[in-house]
């Protein structure tokens, strides 16, 4: 006689090896995906390789005119903005991260501020460059001159303010679901103990979330390195390498994303274009060390 | 199972819509893609056109590199762009094409220097000041064209485009011509090494930061800064004249001795009427054209509408803020019109 419990379970099993099936292929779809990316920007930037070689990645000129290119203003432009922003929006999202997953986690409040904070990822990056442009330089400006650089408005500092309140949901919101996972526990028998709010934060939720917070951290570092609209209508779109720290920072500058943006579709000829993709492989290899890096450190402060 | 079904539904509707769009867009579709520039001009001319007739045309303003490069594809029956072929893309074309125009446009300087309401440059000291060696507005340079205007003693702000551009090519071509130092130092692209100044993207980038900043100077289409209302100056011809730039002495500067291929650089003109910072824009077809499975019929029909472009279409360009052809730009391009091909025969 036939077991029909035995049939339906052959039917599961089929099943369970078809989802994992499905399962891996998508997971090496992706990997397929990244290594295609890699492939074609390597292949498509072979000319520039081939005529500037090595130079190209502390040239300091980049003249379309003449043919020579160097991406080091750029990479320079793309490190120093993503990093300023960074360091600006850090405080934010921490303090966003423990008040609303500590001190604030339930009610009316709390809900509006964790949408409203979300709701700043939605917002299209071409209306940030817009806002920078029209609301941010002319205050910019007025700053500038007060503190006596030259009152261009527009320049590093500025497209990095931009930046930060871009990327704080990114580090904020990971932050804030992070904190509300701590068990409650561990908080529970340091209150008992006698400790104090802060000294909560400080002994316990800080160790145990530690690693977490500063993954956030790394997504937004890697959203600020990519950021292409608002930058480029931010930033001033010079090639020139600045003299002093202080014209490097409050001074006009480029990025890697934002002149591929801005001279792609014109690039009219062969080593151009080249080299406008090859551009995007060394934004691409920047992108990776850092996560590198990034990962190094979770590893390291992550001891339990 | 329901999601899996709708997704299925919504895969047969979209392959479904590709096959009637690909299914209408060969018989009586003409493609074409470039400058961004002419846009508005094609799209008023093209939409009248096929009123008229049974033709759609269905152009794309992606910029004139990436017209010039579709061209190259054979993906377009025509491209749009604001600078001849240069030497790399002939090459990859590797066929003769035709450089019909089709309008011209200027690119004027604009500025924004508090209490300053006229202003006239020659183009030298405009280069000059684009090197970053003029850097007052109240130096001598700008002084001595200047009599009788009240130049405040203010730092200039350079603004240039940051993308690349048809609009950066023209002006670039311009101070090429005029400036040695600039010709030597810079020269003309569609993106330059700038030596100096802010760059915004498009020409609302520039117009933007020119606008905002005291003491800016920038350059924009003639077409943009009319209807922006924007300050701009009177720049100093090859004749010397202080030319005020508007659609007739932009039309004046192609109406003189033009080459039978009309791949000219009409900055600096000899005309004394026209103003020096202008340029054509043009379409660009196979001067023969039959390639791949092409049809006599649709070399007609592509034909056929650039002509009506070169004539009742022109009638369109002024209310747009764009300068017409003049009279021998017409003859010229009449010319190249007929001197398009299909397998070795004239089409017109």
């Amino acid at each position: 006689m036939k077991n029909k419990r035995l049939d339906l379970s052959y039917s599961q099993m089929k099943w369970e090896t078809i989802f994992k099936q499905i399962l891996k292929i998508m997971s090496v779809l992706i990997l397929v995906l990244v290594a295609g990316i890699l492939i074609t920007l390597i292949v498509e930037s072979m000319p520039s390789i081939k005529s500037l070689g090595i130079k190209f990645l502390w040239g300091k000129v980049w003249d379309p005119v003449q043919n020579i290119y160097g991406a080091y203003p750029f990479l320079v432009g793309t490190l120093l903005t993503s990093f300023i922003a960074l360091i600006i929006s850090i405080p934010f999202s921490y303090a966003i991260s423990i008040y609303l997953g500590e001190y604030n986690p339930k009610g009316w409040l709390s809900n509006l501020l964790k949408n409203t904070i979300e709701l700043i990822a939605a917002v299209p990056s071409i209306i940030y460059g817009f806002w920078g442009l029209f609301v941010l330089v002319p205050l910019i400006r007025t700053f500038e001159m007060k503190i006596g650089v030259a009152p261009y408005g527009i320049g590093v500092f500025t497209s990095s303010l931009v930046l930060a309140v871009m990327i704080i949901p990114y580090a904020a919101s990971l932050g804030i679901s992070l904190i509300r996972m701590v068990p409650s526990p561990l908080k529970e028998g340091a209150y008992a103990l006698g400790a104090t709010h802060f000294e909560v934060i400080r002994s316990v939720i800080m160790p145990y979330t530690r690693s977490g917070l500063f993954a956030g951290v790394l997504l937004s570092l890697g959203r600020a390195l990519g950021e292409t609209m608002a930058v480029t209508m931010l930033i001033g779109n010079t090639s020139a390498v600045a003299n002093t720290i202080k014209d490097a920072i409050f001074g006009p500058g480029n990025t890697m994303a934002s002149v591929i943006a801005n001279e792609f579709t014109e690039a009219d000829h062969t080593v151009y274009l080249s080299a406008l993709i090859e551009l995007g492989l060394v934004l691409f290899f920047v992108t990776v060390i850092i996560n590198l890096i990034g990962k190094r450190i979770i590893t390291k402060f992550t001891n339990y | 199972m329901k999601v899996i079904k709708s997704l299925q539904l919504a895969v047969v509707a979209i392959a479904a819509s590709c096959i009637t769009l690909s299914a209408s867009a060969q018989e009586n579709t003409l493609l074409g893609a470039g400058s961004t520039f002419v846009y508005p001009l094609f799209s008023k001319i093209f939409a009248e056109y096929s009123q008229k007739h049974d033709v759609k045309v269905n152009y794309q303003s992606i910029g004139s590199g990436g017209g010039i490069l579709q061209l190259t594809n054979k993906t377009v029956d025509f491209g749009g762009s604001d600078a001849p072929l240069n030497a790399d893309q002939s090459k990859k074309i590797g066929v003769p094409v035709l450089h019909i125009p089709m309008a011209s446009g200027a690119v004027v300087v604009t500025y924004n220097v508090p209490g300053v309401g006229a202003l006239k440059l020659t183009g030298k000291d405009l280069a000059d000041i684009y090197l970053g060696k003029i850097t007052k507005w109240n130096s001598g340079e700008i002084a001595a064209t200047n009599k009788g205007v009240k130049l405040p003693d203010m730092p200039i702000v350079v603004i240039h485009r940051s993308d690349g551009s048809g609009t950066s090519f023209i002006f670039t071509d311009y101070l090429t011509k005029v400036n040695p130092e600039w010709a030597s130092k810079v020269g003309k692209a569609s993106a330059v090494n700038w030596p100096t100044g802010l760059g915004g993207k498009g020409n609302e980038g520039v117009a933007g930061l020119v606008k905002q900043t005291p003491g800016a100077i920038g350059y924009n289409e003639l077409a943009y800064a009319i209807q922006n209302k924007m300050e701009y100056a009177d720049v100093q011809n090859k004749a010397g004249k202080f030319i005020k730039p508007t659609l007739e002495t932009t039309t004046a500067s192609s109406n003189v001795e033009l080459p039978a291929n009309a791949e000219v650089s009409l900055t600096n003109t000899d005309n004394p009427k026209g103003y020096p910072i202008t340029s054509f824009t043009w379409a660009l077809i196979y001067k023969d054209q039959k390639y791949g499975d092409r049809s006599a019929a649709r070399a007609k029909m592509l034909l056929d509408l650039l002509w009506y472009n070169i004539h009742d279409g022109q009638k369109n360009c002024a209310p747009l803020n764009y300068a017409p052809l003049s009279k021998s730009a017409l003859k010229v391009a009449e010319k190249i019109l007929k001197s398009a091909t299909y397998d070795g025969k004239a089409i017109l």
